[in-house]
């Protein structure tokens, strides 16, 4: 068994454990945890894929992001685990028997009959020079451009979408109004008034 | 070697545990949100794994725009989420039945 062989076994394995254990925790904490230890591993996996700059992307945006945001929810958010997990037992025997249903007849589907190395040969190494990085942006920026902006516009509209969704005015706040701070004038702060002299008493 | 099929049975897996995992958490709305996140997870493995074999760059080009949509949908879906809790003081799916549905 070749070294990357290894490697390919040793990723699935750990994402396929870590994504079973995502689903049958108790805590929803240590459900993100090993969310995060499945992305992990699915970025080997892509690395072994020669997919390097997607392989970072996902340890960077995903690992480091997306779970981050998912865990700060988990945290912030007071929830009655107890009360979310009943029925957990008995839906567990449907969900497995369908899970393996549909395990089953993927295999059939995907399995070596028809997508095994006769039919599709292992692709050979890129040379040392080849740079991953250089061509999915060549590809981004020319054939791609449209969607690009597009995808851009759909995180802009992420952002004021999740902002305006969880911003609150608070009326007794105290806050300060940098316009009004810069456009006033000096006569409006100093009263000089005329009065006439007191004398000591 | 390491196989095309290889790849695509784990994702299967993946995909398999993922609508296993919707079916036993079906209460609460964040571990929901979760699944769906591994669920895009298996589908660009396949894709990533397709593109590496058929040596195109286009694959790849795909499971970009992919993640970026999640990352959208994920900060949205958590957003509403923190909504939905600040008014009604729970996630769980069964107690959201204003629209009576």
């Amino acid at each position: 068994m070749s070294f990357e062989k290894f490697l390919f076994y040793l990723f699935a394995a750990l994402l396929i454990w870590a994504a079973g254990m995502v689903i049958t925790r108790k805590n929803p904490v240590h459900a993100v945890l090993f969310l995060v230890l499945a992305f992990f591993n699915a970025a080997g996996l892509w690395m072994l894929a020669e997919a390097e700059f997607l392989a970072i992307a996902l340890v960077l945006v995903y690992v480091g992001a997306v779970m981050v945001l998912f865990l700060f929810v988990v945290m912030m958010l007071d929830i009655n685990i107890a009360e979310l997990r009943a029925g957990f037992v008995r839906n567990a025997p449907v969900a497995f028997v369908v899970a393996a249903i549909m395990v089953v007849e993927l295999i059939m589907v995907v399995g070596p009959a028809r997508f095994g190395l006769d039919k599709y040969a292992a692709p050979a190494a890129k040379p040392a020079d080849y740079n991953n990085t250089a061509e999915l942006g060549r590809a981004l920026f020319t054939q791609h451009i449209y969607a690009v902006e597009i995808a851009s516009v759909i995180l802009l509209v992420g952002i004021v979408a999740a902002i305006s969704l969880t911003l609150r005015r608070r009326p007794a706040t105290k806050y300060q109004d940098p316009g009004k701070q810069v456009t006033v004038k000096a006569k409006d702060r100093l009263k000089v008034i005329k009065m006439d002299a007191e004398e000591k008493a | 070697m390491i196989a095309l099929y290889d790849y695509l049975i784990v994702s299967a897996i993946l995909f398999a545990l993922r609508v296993a995992g919707i079916f036993l958490n079906r209460k609460n709305v964040l571990l929901l949100l979760m699944c769906i996140e591994l669920m895009l997870l298996a589908v660009n493995i396949n894709f990533i794994a397709f593109s590496h074999f058929l040596g195109d760059v286009q694959g790849q080009i795909f499971v970009f725009f992919i993640l970026t949509v999640a990352a959208a949908e994920a900060a949205i879906g958590l957003a509403i989420l923190v909504v939905l809790f600040r008014t009604r003081r729970t996630i769980n799916v069964a107690d959201l039945d204003t629209l009576k549905g």
